[in-house]
């Protein structure tokens, strides 16, 4: 009989936090920009240069680390990492190995399997490397230091996750807390979050550890789920086959399905830590982690707890809702704008949900404003327009953030709830269809439908269905 | 009126007097430069251009009447391991030989505020590693007062440009007795302020936990206005430290009345060259005779700071050093194949011996295996020494010993033997451990009319009292510089 085997999965993860400047000196973060145009002397590396911390940096981990179960290391340090490479211009990276800022943490997924909590090693402070850019035709590299000195965290796990589905709720509630947080906007295809998968299999109910790999470039859910299957597989044909699988770092190609070894243990470096004597041990205050505390935001589980409590809307409503921070906002606000959370849910439910996936965006890339759907919302209730114009209005407050009353008026969209008009209207709808009008009054009450459709399609839509169906009723049975 | 005889402080005030026009002090100084420079080499880089530009400049400044402090319009020369905007700034390495930097060292802008004529940049030990200034690419720098030995080093040239008159004053580095040493060799004032008192930004680091700018000069005078132009709380450097006080002129007061000095037996014994020993010894006789009480005392630890401090200074320049790697600027080796190998062969070739030496001990003492035996060791050792300073200094005001075990070796004796280099760093390296402040003072000749440097250490942020006992010293002794007669008979 086939043995069975058991994954297991310690994930390091690298998110790019959302600073305005770089960790060790002023120079912009923001993405793009021309090649080398947000670097100073700090980060490329000059000589005689000085690291500054940037005290943001500190506390966004603490925020992270707090969010996330640890305990705050309150005399922490950062070392330098040696290693030589262009992309790293002093050819070491400032980062913590000795006194990281967060230790001991722990985070609960839900899976089918149902509850469980991935527990958190340490999280630490680091600057990013720059980027090269290889010219095959000309055989050179350049060097953009642009994104030299970006602060990252990375959060290291213990080996709790056994699949690929653990591993991307273990990811999504990271993400989720950092966003929420507003540590990072945690793109995985941008680069601001970043995850090293380490894997080794074992026997079912083995208690030691296989020998693990650590693969990388990953960059997106369904890679990680790709490779973690794919590098399963491979350990277990290579134990099956009575070979031994080697300690190394692996490259996962997701366009081949396939992942390649990048370097062994044996040529794995000495990374000769040590701790950085340009800077100074920071001091965290139990009243600076207070402080870090008390501007905490409210977070999914709380911001649950609270709709319950605040909003008669559905759980499973509530749930979506609060996925990501960003619909969470447009939510409140928009329920907040208009005094009727059920309905401000109801359009982030069904329309808002439908356009995304159409236009297959990410609630972090919602543009509209609230203050535009809770005025749509009041339209709506107030009669001015009906249902279906509400729906064509919306998608252009989704896509051009109209403000509705005025796109209403501007486009006569507008509901006709003038009786005389609508009668000389539904008088020529009677007179048009002599046979739906016989079938009504032999007693098909279905030929009713068929009157109110006419009429509507005559008044372009901009007749409240209920108003034509009273009048139809009437005055078919005059 | 010789202008080369007067200290930096008489210059200002001839200067601000407009007896003396801030062009005359550079043309003076640059006429001895070139009269010593062919023997001497203090220099890697002379700047006349810009020197006669910086004066003009000055000049107009003191022309409209615009206030001027006591430095303002002195020749001074820096350093050549602090960057200077478009400046050549070597460190004395083939590796940095075409390196002009993009941004100015703060302790340099705070000698330029104070308006000092930058003439140029003084040679060093490669990369400040080393006692002699033998291992720079540029050529040994000598001796003022006998061409045939050693300036001492790193800071060698900055000293021997003050001794032979080529500049009024002079920063230099000390990482592990560095202005002290080569101050003693050469007969100047040197200190090296507590740590975290001078800014280090712009400074290129040789062991950046250890690492001070301080002032090199004729007298203990210019020393203090030199190290109250320069000392600053710099926001740039992480440890920088704000401190409540810079005024240190106001130290020079001829009084020691009571101040309560102690002398390391530790420091007066074995190897300690008998002239050198006699010469500090009556200089600590002079200062008891003033009104200081002076006795021996066991400060313990000595034969440890040696180890320790080429452990640590050896592991963060090992990794201070990486990023001079071809690829950024500086040297870059011909015909490579490959990423590696142009890292290989440029630093190869770019590096003089004694610094890879260094970086090969840094590399080793913080490799996976060794880090907790070696570099967590000699931690613990500094915090040690830095427990029994602190012990010292509940009982004594000032530390005196000497500053070198001899007086300036010949040149050539000392690179063949480098841990006996090593050791001759034993009675100053303690205080870069333990961040003190230290200072030398020159207190006589040996019998080879050699200078001898006297050491005082003090408690940190005790600059001041050190001042204070070396003004006195001075002012006791009436000892004015002394133009090395080699020097004042080419000029």
């Amino acid at each position: 009989m086939a043995k069975q085997y058991e994954t297991v999965i310690g994930l390091e993860v690298h998110i790019e936090l959302a600073t305005k400047t770089k960790i060790f000196c002023g120079c912009s973060t923001e993405f793009g920009g021309a090649p080398n145009t947000h670097t100073c002397p700090v980060c490329t590396g000059m000589p005689g240069a000085l690291p500054v911390l940037n005290r943001q940096v500190v506390e966004y981990a603490m925020a992270i680390g707090l969010a996330t179960n640890c305990r705050i290391t309150q005399v922490c340090k950062f070392d330098r990492k040696n290693y030589f490479y262009p992309d790293n211009p002093q050819n070491y990276q400032i980062s913590q190995l000795y006194l990281p800022i967060a230790r001991d943490g722990w985070v609960e997924i839900e899976t089918g399997a149902g509850r469980k909590k991935v527990r958190i090693h340490e999280m630490h402070m680091e600057e990013d490397a720059g980027k090269l850019v290889h010219d095959e035709w000309d055989d050179t590299s350049l060097v953009d230091y642009n994104r030299s000195g970006v602060p990252l965290v990375e959060i290291v796990s213990e080996p709790d996750m056994r699949s690929a589905e653990e591993v991307i709720a273990y990811l999504e509630k990271l993400r989720m807390i950092v966003q929420y947080l507003g540590a990072s906007d945690c793109k995985l295809q941008e680069g601001s979050m970043r995850a090293d998968v380490n894997l080794s299999v074992r026997e079912a109910g083995s208690g030691k550890l296989g020998t693990r790999t650590e693969m990388k470039n990953l960059n997106s859910f369904k890679a990680i789920a790709r490779a973690i299957e794919g590098e399963r597989e491979r350990q277990i044909e290579l134990l099956e086959a009575g070979k031994e699988v080697v300690q190394e770092t692996r490259r996962w190609d997701d366009n081949k399905e396939h992942s390649y070894a990048m370097r062994s243990k044996e040529d794995a470096q000495d990374y000769r830590y040590f701790p950085e004597p340009d800077l100074v041990p920071i001091v965290i205050s139990d009243e600076w982690i207070a402080e870090v505390k008390a501007r905490q935001p409210e977070l999914r589980t709380e911001k649950l707890e609270r709709y319950k409590r605040e909003f008669d809307i559905p759980r499973y409503d509530a749930e979506i809702i609060t996925e990501s921070k960003r619909m969470a906002d447009i939510f409140e606000e928009t329920a907040a704008l208009c005094g009727k959370p059920k309905k401000a849910a109801n359009w982030l439910m069904v329309e808002t949900m439908r356009l995304m996936k159409e236009h297959d965006m990410e609630p972090e890339d919602l543009t509209f404003s609230p203050a535009n759907l809770a005025k749509l919302i009041e339209l709506a209730d107030a009669g001015t327009v009906n249902s279906s114009v509400a729906k064509k209005v919306f998608e252009k407050i989704f896509t051009d953030d109209v403000e509705p009353e005025a796109y209403v008026k501007e486009q006569g969209l507008g509901m006709v709830n003038d009786e005389d008009a609508l009668r000389g209207v539904i008088e020529k709808v009677l007179a048009d269809n002599p046979k739906a009008v016989e079938d009504y009054r032999g007693g098909k009450e279905k030929a009713m439908g068929a009157l109110v459709g006419q009429t509507m399609r005559a008044m372009k839509g901009k007749a409240d269905p209920g108003m034509v169906n009273a009048m139809l009723k009437k005055m078919l049975q005059d | 009126m010789d202008i080369l005889k007067l200290t930096a402080l008489e210059l200002g005030e001839k200067i601000r007097k407009k007896e003396i026009a801030v062009r005359e002090a550079v043309d003076a100084v640059l006429a001895r430069a070139e009269a010593a420079e062919p023997v001497i080499n203090s220099y890697v880089t002379i700047d006349r251009e810009g020197a006669y530009r910086q004066a003009a400049e000055i000049q107009k400044k003191i022309d409209s009447g615009e206030p001027a402090g006591p430095l303002a319009g002195v020749p001074a020369a820096v350093k050549d391991n602090m960057c200077i905007r478009g400046q050549l700034t070597t460190c004395s390495s083939r590796i940095l030989s075409n390196f002009k930097p993009a941004y100015t060292a703060e302790a340099v802008e705070n000698l330029r505020k104070a308006g000092a004529v930058i003439i140029g940049k003084t040679n060093m030990d490669e990369f400040a590693m080393g006692s002699t200034t033998e291992t720079s690419y540029y050529g040994p720098t000598k001796n003022p007062h006998n061409t045939a030995h050693v300036p001492g080093g790193s800071s060698g040239g900055s000293c021997a440009a003050v001794a032979a008159e080529e500049c009024f004053l002079a920063l230099g580095s000390d990482t592990g007795g560095s202005i002290r040493q080569p101050s003693s060799f050469c007969g100047v004032v040197g200190l090296k302020p507590t740590y975290g008192t001078v800014s280090r930004y712009g400074l290129i680091a040789y062991g950046s936990s250890l690492d001070q700018i301080g002032p090199i000069t004729k007298d203990v005078a210019d020393c203090a206005a030199l190290l109250e132009a320069v000392a600053s709380h710099d926001t740039k450097d992480s440890t920088s430290i704000p401190r409540e006080d810079y005024r240190f002129t106001e130290a020079l007061a001829d009084d020691v009345k009571g101040l309560r000095i102690g002398i390391p037996r530790d420091y007066m014994g074995e190897g300690l060259d008998g002239e050198v020993k006699e010469a500090v010894l009556r200089a600590a006789e002079v200062l008891e005779e003033r009104g200081a009480s002076v006795e021996m005392f066991d400060l313990g630890l000595v034969k440890y700071a040696i180890p320790a401090y080429y452990t640590i200074a050896a592991a963060e320049a090992s990794s201070n050093l990486e990023r001079f790697d071809g690829v950024k600027y500086g040297y870059r080796a011909s015909g490579y194949d490959g990423l590696h190998d142009m890292y290989k062969k440029t630093r190869s070739e770019g590096f003089g011996a004694e610094v890879k030496r260094r970086i090969m001990l840094g590399s080793f003492v913080l490799s996976s295996g060794y880090y907790d035996a070696y570099y967590l060791k000699a931690l613990r050792v500094k915090a040690l020494i830095k427990q029994s300073f602190d012990r010292a200094f509940e009982k004594y005001d000032v530390i005196l010993g000497p500053a070198a075990p001899t007086t300036a070796p010949e040149l050539g004796s000392s690179l063949s033997d480098p841990i006996k280099m090593y050791l001759g760093d034993i009675y100053t390296i303690s205080v870069n451990l333990a961040g003190l402040p230290g200072m030398s003072v020159p207190v006589g000749r040996d019998s080879r009319n050699l200078p001898v440097g006297m050491q005082l250490i003090g408690n940190v942020f005790q600059e001041k009292t050190l001042i204070r006992a070396a003004y006195t010293y001075e002012c006791a002794t009436q000892k004015q510089f002394e133009t090395p007669a080699q020097i004042g008979k080419e000029a």
